[in-house]
């Protein structure tokens, strides 16, 4: 199989205007992966299974990553007015000072798709789409009409992440129910409370049991159970 | 009113068998106990392991499982009960004819098990419906599963016909159908049916 360079040279040949970039794996397994613009991903994945050197037919897993909003601080170098006490007097003076900013970036949802070939027996190849951001702009678009197998495991994506894919045949809810509100796998899940009765808690656990019983006046903790 | 039991031995060997009322009927339905075709996950196979030849729970009178709730008499609940599964459980249970018995079988069942804090699991069918016997284990042996049933029979073995302590199925006033649950925005909605699970208090 091609290596991760010349499958993007491939790409940027065949679908012009295409937006491909590598993203490297840093671990020990080195499975490097596409990042695909969304505006051609439709059109690559057709490439990639269409390809007669390719032939990656069979998408053999579809899921979803939360990447949070990062707040990063740095040290900008600003000129800003400066009180110096020189010789007894007061003065103010223009002085370039260090500061230390805030900015947030803000995260995106990302689909992460493992394809592989069962014409030539090579794979997977990864490819990755990201959203705009994690609150209102979370259309990507679908593969379920690319390959079949997509359907049911976009399904699951949209349940979990909130990535809403867009010319998918069906998409609702697969593993909670229709009418519930949450994404479960977004990293600002937080739980129900349902932590009554919890014997052996700890950590995390503890903390969510004990604040229950202090809001609620309900439920039993390990100390109290005397274990 | 049980009979002595010396005296029950000594006209036993005179070719006199005498019992009560309660013993027979208590008999006759602890010997047929008819499961329902009912198995959520892992501890499924584990039952259907016990239904087979080895364990043969069929020696014990559990031998028909019954397609439909209303022909069972017992609800084995095996394997990991889901949020999403729960209403249709509790329906079901409703749907049986008393008397009925629930066994928990293996700590999915019992407390959400190994899958507590999953954003999908009920912990413990026992919010919901009363359950009679409890089986430990992940998944619990079909032996542990045997003892189960044979510690249910014995239950209602104790069963008496009339009295403060009458079964369900006896008692007109006792409560036999059991709120469904509705499936909420957040979480199923109550989380737990008042008097059937009692959420431990601390008492001081």
């Amino acid at each position: 199989m091609k290596t991760i360079e010349e499958i993007k040279a491939a790409i940027e040949a065949a679908v012009p205007g295409a937006k491909v970039e590598v993203v490297i794996n840093p671990g020990p397994s080195g499975q490097h992966s596409l990042l695909l613009g969304t505006a051609t991903a439709a059109a690559v994945a057709v490439f990639l299974r269409d390809d007669p050197t390719l032939a990656l037919d069979f998408l053999s897993n579809v899921t979803g990553v939360d990447w949070p909003d990062k707040e990063i601080t740095e040290k900008v170098k600003v000129p800003r007015q400066v009180v110096k006490t020189v010789d007894g007097a007061e003065q103010t003076a223009e002085e370039i000072v260090e500061e230390a900013r805030k900015r947030v970036e803000p995260g995106y949802l990302e689909a992460v798709y493992h394809l592989y070939s069962m014409a030539k027996k090579h794979g997977p190849v990864i490819v990755r789409i990201r959203t705009e951001n994690r609150t209102d702009k979370t259309k990507l678009p679908s593969f379920t009409p690319i390959w079949r197998s997509a359907e049911l495991q976009e399904r699951e994506v949209f349940d979990l992440y909130g990535i809403v894919f867009e010319g998918h045949p069906d998409l609702r809810r697969i593993l909670m129910w229709d009418g519930f509100k949450d994404h479960p796998m977004r990293r600002d899940y937080v739980e129900p409370d349902d932590f009554e009765y919890e014997p052996t808690a700890h950590d995390e656990v503890l903390a969510r049991a004990q604040a229950q019983k202090a809001a609620t006046g309900v439920g039993i903790t390990p100390q109290e159970s005397g274990r | 009113m049980a009979v002595d039991e010396g005296l029950k031995i000594e006209l036993g060997k005179q070719g006199i068998f005498v019992t009560s009322l309660q013993e027979l009927y208590n008999w006759g339905r602890r010997n047929s106990v008819w499961p329902m075709q009912f198995g959520l996950a892992c501890c499924a196979i584990e039952m259907i392991a016990t239904t087979m030849a080895r364990y043969d729970m069929a020696r014990f009178g559990a031998e028909v499982f019954r397609p439909s709730p209303r022909q069972a008499d017992m609800m084995i609940i095996s394997g990991t009960v889901t949020k999403k599964m729960a209403p249709q459980v509790v329906r079901l249970y409703n749907q049986m004819a008393e008397p009925k018995y629930v066994i928990a079988m293996g700590a999915c069942a019992i407390s959400g098990g190994p899958f507590k804090q999953g954003y999908n699991v009920l912990k413990g069918i026992d919010r919901y419906i009363p359950v009679d016997v409890h089986i430990p284990g992940c998944p619990p042996r079909p032996e542990a599963l045997l003892q189960a049933l044979i510690t249910l029979q014995k239950k209602i073995d104790g069963q008496h016909l009339t009295g403060e302590d009458r079964p369900r199925f006896l008692n007109a006033e006792a409560q036999s159908e059991f709120p469904v649950p509705e499936q909420g925005a957040h979480d199923l909605e109550p989380t737990s049916n008042t008097g059937v699970w009692p959420v431990p208090l601390v008492i001081r």
